[in-house]
């Protein structure tokens, strides 16, 4: 028995083991190896031997997992002599001490401790002890993080995000700071309010996270599906949204979103707005252009609603300004209401097409359907309403043009005439006043 | 009846006699003006926050009364009840200048209807006020009178017919042409906005803020006017009135003090509910 914990503690008997979830799988690919056996054939004494050699290592090792809990491991019971005492601390004040239960429970858990803390060979150790270096194992995350916005291992080091380090437990596993329900708590840690990110001039994401539909998702209803900060942004390799090869670049931002919502993604890519992104036209607006990246409202509510048409109208100038001259905009801005027509309620939001697509909710013949959505009885020569008419244009809308002209000559003339009329008449009338008082007065005097 | 001879005191010129009472607006003909008014202040108070939506003031004025849902239904309730007392008023002209075939109804010095007098009045008083010529004198209905008279007339067919055909827009659309759906938002916004400008400016200084009748013509509340204010504003109205021996069946009550208190806290309010939307109005254009 003993023999086979110092054999589980001298390393890895499979190499899975080294990913935390992964003894579950290696001790099924010994139930496996047990469970076929060699053809007779082959069964020489030489392979029986080693057949059995193999069953004998698995079954200990079994054995070890299952029967062995708290201070299994010799190596570590050593030095937890000393570490688990809670008052331990080093020459600088720093606690060294170590849980051995959380330890052993951890993905590490199955590792001696000198596995990590390479320079204590034997006991006495030095005082100073060499930094655990991760990437010794843990080499591909390790150069994912080079040369991303995380590089710098002395201002984000493993353990910022991992968190304590006899206490790292695989992502899969709800104690681990990056189980998916819990990785937007482990990195608004630093970019939530008065963390670390806004020391660096970085935005409070983590709040506005929270509120969104996929933080409400994940907090409220707890699902692992909703997206977390690395369903869009990946754990090691994080990029900054300027990098070209950054799933948060705006040219790659369709397929980020779209690698959960794939059919909006494909309507997306079918409208004016996503064949221009795919042609390198970078001022046509992306998912986050509308929704934002962090807060995304949901768009049957009123503060999206509010905000959604002055984004579209941030490029559609002219016709932001045709729409606020209409009813649909005079009655949207005062808010408080959400029904009136915004741009996406006419032109789609996703898959938006010109009118000369017959596709498109503008096209002539979808006109009735569309304003009908909202106007009952909408018929053909409702729809001949045009709801970017420009009062302005001659040429284009000649008869509204002159109708504004007359109805703006009215009102300028009545109101110059009568200004005219009664500030004279203000004037003269307070000069007779004046005048009659003087009079009377001097008939008094 | 003390009160009644202090309220007569009160409006008769110092030095003169407690004098009579005239009556110049019937019963039916102030409630008319204050179901005018009332609605107006509700329409104008509704209407220009849609006209103004950009304006800082808009949100909160809307807000104020409950968002834009409360806002249209204000807007569309004081639009049903000023037609209904708009439809009231045609069947009591209908009925008195055509069943009954009433003279001065339609033509004649107490008719609305605008008359060449009008016209030399007009220009007589533009010259009196630079001094040019006597002042003129005025019959029942003075030319800025019928004006307002006109103006509400056609302001009320004009942005009445053009607000319903946007409330039921589906419905007029099967009469009027497509373009006129467009057109129908900038005559009624443009003919509201002349009108909340007009009568807050010109109709309140006119009627009630210039010197004559500073701070208020009462008689549109009350009903009556001394006989020295009516010789002195309708001289001519007067003469004939005297000339025909009719002066008498004029004769009115003097108001009693309450009647006088309670039109002047209305018709504060009234003024001044109408400049603060005058001063909103006015800084949206230029704040």
């Amino acid at each position: 028995m003993s023999s086979s914990r110092e054999r589980w503690a001298a390393g890895p008997i499979f190499p899975e083991k080294v990913d935390g979830r992964m003894t579950e799988a290696a001790i099924q690919r010994g139930f496996s190896l047990l469970a076929q056996p060699s053809p007779a054939s082959q069964r020489t004494p030489g392979t029986w031997a080693r057949a059995l050699f193999r069953t004998a290592v698995i079954a200990a090792g079994i054995a070890a997992l299952l029967l062995t809990a708290p201070g299994r491991l010799h190596a570590q019971a050593e030095c937890l002599a000393c570490h688990a005492d809670k008052t331990l601390q080093d020459a600088n004040g720093h606690s060294v001490t170590v849980d051995g239960d959380h330890f052993g429970a951890s993905v590490h858990g199955v590792f001696k401790c000198n596995d990590c803390h390479i320079n204590i060979k034997e006991y006495p150790h030095p005082d100073q002890v060499v930094k655990v270096d991760c990437k010794k194992c843990h080499a591909d995350e390790a150069s994912g993080l080079t040369g991303s916005v995380h590089a710098n291992a002395a201002e984000h080091p493993c353990m910022s995000c991992h968190g304590d380090a006899h206490s790292i437990f695989p992502k899969a596993d709800s104690r681990s700071n990056v189980y998916p329900l819990n990785i937007p708590h482990t990195c608004g840690a630093c970019h939530g309010n008065d963390g670390m990110a806004q020391k660096h001039g970085l935005a409070s994401v983590f709040p506005s996270y929270m509120d969104s539909i996929h933080g409400f998702a994940l907090s409220k209803e707890g699902l692992l599906v909703a997206a977390n900060c690395q369903s869009c942004h990946g754990s090691h390799h994080i990029l900054s949204h300027t990098n070209p090869e950054s799933p948060t670049y705006k040219a790659n931002i369709p397929k980020t979103c779209g690698s959960c919502h794939a059919q909006i993604n494909d309507d997306y890519m079918g409208g004016a707005h996503g064949k221009a992104v795919a042609g390198g036209n970078l001022k046509a607006p992306v998912c986050t252009d509308c929704h934002t990246a962090h807060s995304i409202l949901q768009p049957t509510e009123a503060a999206f609603r509010m905000q959604s048409t002055p984004i579209c109208g941030s490029c559609h100038k002219d016709k932001l300004s045709t729409y606020h001259d209409t009813f649909h905009s005079q009655l949207g801005l005062l808010g408080g209401y959400v029904e009136t027509a915004r741009c996406w309620d006419c032109h789609g939001a996703h898959g938006i097409l010109p009118a000369s697509d017959p596709k498109s909710p503008i096209a002539p013949a979808n006109l009735i359907a569309t304003c009908g959505r909202c106007h009952n009885g909408a018929n053909r020569s409702f729809v001949q309403y045009q709801p970017h008419a420009n009062a302005h244009d001659r040429k284009l809308n000649p008869a509204l043009y002159f109708i504004r002209l007359f109805m703006n000559l009215l009102l300028a003339g009545t109101l110059t005439f009568f200004l005219i009329h009664t500030l004279l008449w203000l004037i003269r009338a307070r000069y007779n006043q004046i005048k009659k008082k003087t009079a009377e007065g001097d008939k008094n005097a | 009846m003390p009160d009644l001879e202090k309220v007569a005191a009160n409006n008769t010129p110092p030095g003169g006699s407690p004098g009579r009472f005239f009556q110049r607006f019937t019963r039916e003909q102030r409630y008319l003006h204050g179901v005018l008014f009332s609605t107006f202040l509700g329409l104008a108070g509704t209407g220009l926050p849609l006209r103004f939506s950009e304006s800082i003031w808009a949100r909160g004025l809307a807000r104020g009364v409950g968002g834009f849902g409360a806002i249209l239904f204000f807007h569309k309730l004081c639009a049903v009840v000023l037609t209904i007392a708009f439809l009231i008023h045609l069947k009591e002209i209908f009925t008195r200048g055509i069943l009954h075939g009433e003279k001065g109804i339609f033509w004649g010095s107490t008719s609305m209807v605008a008359n060449w007098k009008d016209v030399k009045d007009l220009v007589g008083h533009l010259r009196w006020f630079v001094g040019l010529g006597p002042k003129p004198e005025f019959e029942r209905y003075a030319y800025w009178e019928k004006f307002d008279y006109w103006a509400v007339f056609w302001g009320m067919i004009v942005i009445g017919f053009s607000g319903y055909a946007m409330w039921f827009a589906p419905f007029f659309a099967h009469f009027l042409p497509g373009w006129a759906l467009n057109a129908v938002l900038v005559i009624h916004s443009e003919e509201g906005l002349l009108a909340i400008l007009f009568i807050f400016s010109i109709h309140f200084v006119n009627t009630h803020l210039r010197p004559d009748s500073f701070p208020m013509d009462m008689v549109v509340f009350t009903g009556v006017e001394s006989e020295e204010e009516f010789k002195h504003k309708r001289p001519l109205e007067y003469e004939r009135l005297a000339r025909e021996g009719k002066l008498e069946s004029r004769l009115g009550e003097a108001p009693q003090t309450w009647q006088v208190n309670f039109s002047k806290v209305i018709g504060f309010t009234a003024i001044f509910i109408g400049l603060t939307l005058l001063v909103l109005t006015l800084s949206a254009y230029f704040i």
